[in-house]
């Protein structure tokens, strides 16, 4: 076997509009494949995963590579915007802190700079590190397809690995967040085989901020990565966190809660036993981690 | 399979070349151009052995279409030094003995000139992680992040 082979071959497009590029993409079903960065889908065509036929690169259409935030209306990443630029973003550091840190916990700087949170989202990996951030800060996508254009909440996107809500001739322009509540909090834990730059063994989102309605006080989210066929938010540590005063029982409580929601598998990178193990032990700490970050306030 | 005309500039110099839709940037830049300084270690955006500076930002050139290098500013290790007088970066690499079999050395020397760009005095973590996508499997790092630290100072 070659130890270097070659990509397969394939045509490239580079469409001068989303029109002509969802047209090509849904006249051309199962053949074509949109790309941005290609960190992903590029290794998977060369290990012959995947063999598109035709690659429509869409990167360079208007307004993919803006990044803009509003005191209004929230932030809205472009689909070209690379990870680098998303943590270095001042309005992003300031206010969805939690995205960056999970940005930057993606492989390599050098990789960041090609990828990006939209491809990350599109690639549907359970493991994706930035989709848990996205998921609990209420992300929704921009798409433009062949009926037009549409949103897409993050919530109900995912259907499998690699698997999502979008149709051929479907481009995700952009991803939008709402404001953030004040004073929100969040801890992004990922445990990989080493210390940076790998995949996810479990990757663990957590949120939490001041929320008066609920008793304890405070409204907690939580997004588990590597640990299911889809990206999974745990919806009962919201309720567990927000029933009594929070406490070193409701954080191991909602820990368990974690656990016992998630259905792992065995793989190279770890055991299922030990991943649910692994799951409780970072959800208490990264709940607990929101929680010191809260009090501090 | 479809084929482009494509220019850019590598290392200052204005570059034409014919390129099939599947070759990267690592293809075009080793076997098309022999500019053989930039390795193929992974051909998996992993290693690092690759990294050449896009447009001002460095990248892993085996995961870089070269269709996609169309007007794009490449810089290589060969690129580096300047008026026959070698970058700081390779100064200190060198006197620091950051280099042993040297194939991993033209992309950790890239992202660390990446870096001092956009960080000119870097903390030994900041060093780290920059570094992070570059694999060297002979010096154990230590005199590499040395070097780096070095080279801030000249």
């Amino acid at each position: 076997m070659n130890a270097y082979p070659k990509l397969p071959e394939f045509d490239y497009i580079k469409p001068d509009s989303y029109q002509e590029a969802s047209q090509f993409l849904a006249s051309h079903a199962g053949e074509a494949r949109p790309f941005i960065g290609g960190t992903d889908l590029f290794v998977q065509m060369r290990d012959r995963t995947c063999k598109p036929k035709y690659l429509v690169d869409i990167k360079g259409l208007e307004g993919m590579d803006l990044i803009t935030f509003d005191q209004a209306r929230g932030l809205t990443i472009g689909a070209g915007v690379n990870m680098n630029r998303v943590i270095a973003d001042a309005d992003i550091r300031d206010r969805y802190r939690l995205l960056a840190d999970a940005a930057e916990s993606v492989a390599s700087y050098q990789l960041r700079s090609r990828a990006s949170i939209v491809g990350n989202i599109c690639n549907a990996s359970p493991a994706g590190d930035t989709i848990g951030a996205c998921l609990l800060l209420d992300g929704v996508l921009n798409v433009f397809g062949e009926s037009g254009e549409r949103q897409e909440p993050l919530k109900t996107f995912f259907l499998g690995p690699g698997k999502t809500r979008l149709q051929p001739g479907d481009i995700v322009t952009a991803i939008h967040f709402p404001l953030p509540p004040n004073n929100m909090k969040g801890s992004y834990i990922k445990l990989g085989r080493n210390q940076l730059s790998d995949l996810a063994i479990v990757g663990v989102t957590a949120l939490g901020y001041p929320e008066s309605s609920v008793e304890s006080g405070y409204w907690f989210k939580l997004a588990l990565a590597s640990v299911a066929p889809i990206p999974l938010v745990v919806d009962r540590v919201g309720e567990i966190m927000g029933h009594d005063p929070i406490s070193e029982a409701s954080l191991q409580q909602a820990a368990g809660a974690a656990m016992d929601t998630c259905t792992p598998i065995d793989d190279v990178r770890g055991s299922a036993r030990y991943r649910k193990i692994m799951v409780r032990n970072l959800s208490y700490k990264a709940l607990k981690d929101v929680w010191g970050q809260l009090s501090e306030d | 399979m479809s084929f482009h005309r494509i220019s850019l500039t590598i290392n200052g110099e204005l570059e034409r070349a014919d390129v099939s839709a599947n070759m990267t940037l690592l293809d075009l830049l080793r076997e098309t151009l022999v500019y053989t300084g930039t390795k193929n270690g992974c051909s998996a955006g992993e290693c690092g052995a690759c990294t050449v500076m896009m447009d001002g930002e460095p990248v892993n050139s085996c995961l870089v279409l070269a269709v996609e290098c169309d007007g794009a500013e490449i810089l290589t290790v060969e690129g580096l030094a300047k008026d026959s007088k070698l970058d700081p970066i390779q100064e200190a690499i060198m006197e620091a003995g950051g280099v042993q079999c040297g194939f991993c050395t033209p992309g950790i020397l890239i992202a660390s000139r990446a870096l001092l760009d956009r960080n000119p005095n870097p903390s030994t973590s900041e060093i780290r992680a920059a570094l992070v996508g570059n694999l060297c499997r002979c010096t154990g790092y230590l005199r590499i992040i040395e070097a780096v630290q070095e080279a801030a100072r000249l």
